[in-house]
């Protein structure tokens, strides 16, 4: 079916990852699959016909076929993550189209399979990414892979269970968190913002032979660029996106 | 900036042109962020997923990542789809 159609998918499910952020599953009519990394464009319209769209990752891998999960961080002041988070429940209706995107796609198919991948995430940035690790680990694809992961908390750390699970089961993935707010007692990881030097101190096991993927805040996503093309990593291996996906 | 995730995207952030991508496929009728166009400003060649996008300004802005010129307008009217392509002197389309 055409993308870039409209449809309405139905929600099967609501879970919360974190105080602020949920998950939603939809089942979608038709749908004809995704790559990870792409977005859907969610549409809600009020009875007086105004009507506002958001881009939202897809967070599931293509292989659960004709559902998606949505993973929305709850903006105060947006106009949609509200609405998403405190109005809807399983059985509602929503308006989507997508999939959509073709630029910030990984999937293990050809040399990207074998190849080390690099994932940088702030915060919801996370989400597109995971697609990537979800379809990684049901693909069976064994590429050495590293997620440097930035949380301003430990409890706001989305997907952390998962994670933790998907990183221990030896198949090449390593899971490097960051918290820049507050750190736990005994906290080993890193506890600072993404700088060069973190960059490059994650980065070096994978080698300069490394794509990398890069989602969060436009400031997060320019420090960890600029980084990788100072360090030497070739500009068309570093795909970013500016926060866009995860909307309000 | 405000740390990590509290920013607000669309109040104040320059998306690139993939978060837009839907808008375009609907106003090209294609799936455009793997596309390369040339900078008519600076002779720069990006993906137009890569173009920074300014969805607040009217209509949608995506701009070089050089050299900052605007590449792609798109503005929508109840009736039409205007977009205006002044700033890229080619977008390569793909025969599959
Ligand atoms: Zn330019």
């Amino acid at each position: 079916m055409n993308p870039i159609a409209w449809r309405l998918a139905t929600v099967t499910a609501v879970r919360d990852e974190t105080p602020t952020v949920r998950s939603f599953s939809l089942s979608i009519p038709e749908w004809g699959g995704h790559r990870p990394g792409q977005h859907v464009d969610l549409r809600l319209t009020a009875e007086d016909g105004y009507s506002v769209e958001r881009s939202y990752s897809i967070a599931s891998e293509p292989e659960r076929a004709g559902v998606i999960d949505l993973t929305v961080e709850r903006i105060d002041d947006g106009e949609v993550s509200p609405f998403l988070h405190d109005v809807v429940a399983a059985g509602d209706r929503i308006e989507v189209r997508g999939p959509i995107g073709g630029y910030f796609v990984w999937e293990a198919l050809g040399s990207m399979a074998t190849e080390p991948l690099f994932l940088v995430a702030g915060g919801s940035g996370v989400v597109p990414l995971m697609a990537m690790l979800r379809h990684r680990a049901r693909s069976g694809a064994h590429n050495p892979t590293r997620l440097l992961f930035s949380s301003r908390h430990l409890e706001e750390v989305i997907y952390r269970d998962e994670l933790d699970s998907l990183a221990a089961t030896n198949d090449g993935l390593e899971v490097v968190h960051t918290l820049t707010r507050s750190q736990p007692a005994g906290w080993m990881g890193y506890d600072r913002r993404i700088d060069d030097r973190m960059i490059a101190e994650v980065l070096a096991p994978l080698g300069m032979g490394s794509r990398s993927f890069i989602c969060g805040p436009t400031a997060l996503v320019e420090v960890a660029a600029n980084a990788l093309v100072r360090l030497g990593l070739p500009g068309d291996r570093i795909r970013t996106e500016r926060f866009g996906p995860t909307g309000t | 900036m405000a740390d990590d995730t509290t920013v607000d995207p669309v109040e104040g952030q320059v998306l690139d042109g993939n978060a837009v991508g839907g808008l375009l496929a609907t106003a090209f009728g294609a799936e455009m962020t793997e596309v390369p166009g040339e900078c008519a400003h600076c002779g720069t060649v990006s993906m137009v997923g890569e173009l920074r996008a300014y969805v607040r300004a009217p209509g949608t802005v995506l701009r070089c990542p050089a050299c900052s010129g605007v590449v792609l307008r798109v503005v929508e009217t109840p009736n039409a789809t205007l977009i205006d392509v002044r700033g890229a002197a080619y977008l390569r389309f793909e025969r599959r």
